[in-house]
């Protein structure tokens, strides 16, 4: 059966676009059949964080409405065979989305891939409802800083109450929490919340850290997720990221900054 | 200057202070979650109805509902102003 993962945090620009590309990029590296939808509709920009932004014709909204087939508007990625995006519609607004139209166009999404991706938008307002209404899993992106820890406490509020598992009374949508831009020295050094503490505070489960990165700019200054970069660090954390959720052991990193001696830090910089 | 900043940077532990400020926070917030859908515009209603009799303010009127055992008590408190007492 396949499944649908909102990448979602309540919060603008903690890295939910970044991490929707990643994390689905990651799948169909993999040999998983990925298809990764943008939510954002208005302010689509999936389309160039995946580097496929000239090739969009139709959109998800045109598919809601029945001016285009999914296989007209789904882009092909350029570098794996088993993945596609739906972008969003740049154009109409976000009550575009309704709720049997996006279940729709998911339903018929689930014939065909293993993996739906939805890239939500930030905010609670329709898109971002829409986004983790048909969820089973939910990637909540949270950065090590008050207002997004909080905004994410509050979509894992909306989780348990707004989405179809909870209205059903089903089994409640999966939690995993991805802390992104972590600086371990900042943490080290009491100026930055720490990874257990956001773990006390929002209480799930920790599925991975992904450090702050100047390869993060980079990769989307040229349209191709860092994930391919297999030196850079995010691209690493965002592989581990992947490779957890899909059952694999593997340990954290990043978690820890390199250990400076009491000579450097005292005198060095 | 570094190890001028090295004793200056560990006295001052601003993710402390961020921690316990979003403990306290998360908790409210998370109270108010709690609670039926419809407590935030009772507590609207009722504030009106008390504002026709007596000058309150938007945060004097307290509406909670507390489970114990079977039993849900729906509990109001308002705050009079001073002049009143």
């Amino acid at each position: 059966m396949a499944q649908i993962i909102v990448v979602t945090s309540g919060k603008g620009g903690v890295g939910k676009t970044t991490t929707a590309a990643n994390f689905a990029s990651g799948l169909a590296i993999r040999g998983h059949r990925t298809a990764v939808v943008d939510f954002d509709v208005g302010l689509r920009n999936l389309d160039l964080v995946m580097g496929c932004e000239r090739r969009v014709v139709y959109d998800f909204v045109n598919v809601i409405n029945g001016e285009a087939n999914l296989k007209q508007a789904l882009i092909k990625d350029k570098r794996i065979e088993s993945l596609y995006v739906l972008p969003a519609s740049q154009t109409r607004d976000k009550e575009a989305l309704t709720t049997e139209g996006v279940g729709n166009v998911l339903e018929e999404l689930k014939q065909n891939f293993e993996y739906v991706v939805c890239d939500s938008p930030a905010g609670i307002e329709r898109g971002a409802l829409m986004a983790l209404y048909y969820a089973d899993h939910a990637l909540v992106v949270t950065n090590p800083e008050v207002s997004s820890v909080r905004d994410s406490d509050r979509i894992l509020g909306i989780l348990a109450s707004k989405s179809r598992r909870a209205e059903q009374g089903a089994e409640p949508v999966k939690e995993h929490l991805l802390i992104t831009r972590y600086a371990a020295g900042r943490v080290d050094s009491g100026e930055m919340l720490s990874v257990e503490d956001i773990l006390d505070i929002l209480g799930i489960k920790l599925l991975g850290v992904v450090p702050e990165s100047t390869s993060i700019l980079q990769s989307s200054n040229s349209g191709i997720p860092v994930i391919h970069d297999g030196n850079s660090d995010a691209g690493m954390a965002y592989d581990d990221v992947v490779a957890r959720f899909l059952g694999e052991n593997r340990p954290q990193r990043f978690i820890t900054s390199e250990k400076k001696g009491l000579f450097k830090r005292l005198f060095g910089t | 200057m570094s190890l001028l900043n090295y004793f200056r940077s560990s006295r001052k532990n601003t993710a402390s202070i961020a921690k316990e400020r979003l403990q306290i926070i998360v908790a409210h917030e998370r109270s108010q979650r709690s609670g039926p859908d419809y407590l935030p515009l009772l507590q609207q209603d009722l504030l009106q109805v008390v504002r026709k009799y007596v000058n309150v303010g938007q945060e004097d009127v307290k509406v909670h509902v507390q489970h114990d055992g079977n039993c849900e008590v729906l509990e109001l408190n308002v705050t009079l102003p001073d002049s009143l007492t």
